[in-house]
């Protein structure tokens, strides 16, 4: 069963239809009891930084991510879902984060106006590690994105995938131990989005790593 | 590197796919699922479905159908005809849609771009909007509503400020004037519009060759462009009008 994190912000419909489309058996866990028995967490997200955090509290997801992370349970974060692994965020001033992964969350800035932001639409993810979640992925498919805010990781060592817009490159991908976090949307990715989100089912995590 | 993005649209009819000119003769095409199921695995980025009749027949955007496509096509879409208000664009969201396409309803209202905005962000709230040429505007193409009929005092450019400026995360910008034409996109509207707004524009109405997608994509500025009977008459799969663009030295997706 794979529990897939609601906190009040953003739509799941389409992460969970995709998760059916591929045979798992997926549900939307309101509180970190109902979430607490899945074989494996989704953490989705749309919306902003303070109101992600505050309804992950709320719903007590912060201690069940926790555990999910000591327990060794595969963990799938994806947009805010990934930003709010940093230690903190600078939108909506300063907001501080779960801290399972090292580093802050910036906002894009680009001194030529004509630069969209947010950043909306396919771009391409350059491999910077091997994972098992990369299995039949090349480096340089292209995923889908939406977002203005990126994950500015501390140590390259967490980061495993990489995307560059308008000349800024940023970590689109990052992973530590059982947690992998895309920025992209692999759920309205097309095919590779849904063969990502298969290896994320079938992907045992293994104590060496 | 972002890429440039080819998206299909589907107007839907009595629950089938319908093409027109200049918004009128209509033909009928198929299943708008089974259509999209297709066009999606060929390579396009981005689908719209339009229920064009929703608005006239004053009744909601067919969210059966909204389900079926989110159940079965894994790129995002947007709908957009029948939206009244946010509670309307809830619901078209909750049945799986990734945007709402406001048209006639945000020229009436346009509190309700900010209001939508609000509520789930503005990367979910798309503007569409028709224009048609008109010197008498100082961009010289106004804005016109339910589905071309309706000309408003309202220039195009002006507009496209105020509805970012409210909360709209994308424009779709549809020349009524080239629609189904096939001669190709309304050039000077669509750059001057995307030079001048901080979101992404749509190029559509008009395609018919893949220079035309590409002329609009690289002189006209768009992020996307939108194409209708370009596909749904076989002239073109979504793949082969992909591989000419990339001949053009235009960063795609392969499917």
């Amino acid at each position: 069963m794979i529990a897939i994190l609601d906190y009040g912000a953003g739509n799941l419909t389409s992460v969970q239809l995709a998760l059916s489309h591929l045979g798992a058996d997926a549900f939307l866990a309101a509180d970190a009891t109902s979430a607490a028995n899945a074989d494996r967490i989704v953490f989705p997200g749309v919306g902003s930084a303070a109101s992600g955090m505050a309804g992950v509290k709320a719903r007590h997801f912060d201690r069940l991510l926790a555990d999910a992370f000591e327990a060794g349970k595969p963990v799938l974060c994806v947009c805010l879902g990934m930003q709010m692994l940093l230690d903190s965020s600078e939108e909506d001033g300063f907001v501080a984060s779960l801290g399972v992964i090292p580093g802050v969350v910036r906002k894009f800035s680009f001194a030529d106006p004509e630069v969209k932001v947010p950043h909306m639409g396919w771009n391409t993810v350059e491999h910077d590690a091997k994972h098992p979640l990369w299995r039949g992925i090349p480096s340089g498919t292209a995923f889908y994105f939406v977002h203005s805010y990126f994950a500015d990781a501390s140590n390259a060592s967490d980061v495993v995938g990489s995307t560059e817009y308008a000349g800024k490159q940023f970590a689109s991908v990052l992973a530590k131990r059982n947690f992998f976090a895309t920025q992209f949307h692999p759920e309205r990715s097309g095919v590779f989005g849904m063969k990502l989100l298969k290896n994320f089912l079938d992907w045992e995590v293994s104590s060496c790593c | 590197m972002l890429l440039k993005r080819l998206i299909v649209c589907l107007d839907v009819r009595n629950k089938k796919v319908t093409k027109g000119v200049r918004f009128r003769d209509n033909i009928d095409l198929g299943d708008p699922v089974e259509m999209a199921k297709n066009y999606s695995l060929s390579g396009a980025d981005e689908l719209v479905f339009y229920d064009i009749t929703a608005s006239a027949e004053n009744r909601p955007i067919d969210l059966e159908m909204v389900r079926r496509a989110a159940e079965n096509i894994f790129i995002p879409f947007t709908v957009g005809g029948g939206i009244r208000s946010v509670e309307d664009m809830r619901a078209a969201l909750l049945a799986g849609a990734d945007k709402v396409s406001l048209n006639s309803l945000a020229v009436r209202r346009p509190e309700v771009l900010a209001e939508g905005a609000r509520a789930f962000g503005r990367q979910c709230v798309v503007l569409g909007m028709d224009v048609r040429k008109n010197p008498d505007f100082p961009s010289q193409y106004q804005v016109v509503t339910c589905g071309g009929r309706h000309p408003e005092n309202l220039d195009a450019l002006e507009w496209a400020r105020q509805a970012v400026e409210l909360g709209a995360g994308e424009i779709c910008l549809n020349a009524i004037d080239t629609d189904g034409v096939c001669a190709g996109y309304e050039m000077t509207i669509t750059r001057l519009i995307a030079q001048n707004v901080s979101v992404p524009v749509i190029a559509s109405g008009g395609a018919g060759e893949v220079s035309h997608l590409a002329d609009v994509l690289t002189t006209g500025k768009a992020s996307a462009a939108l194409v209708a009977s370009m596909v749904h008459t076989n002239r073109f799969t979504c793949a082969e009008i992909k591989v000419q663009l990339a001949a053009c030295g235009i960063p795609v997706r392969m499917a």
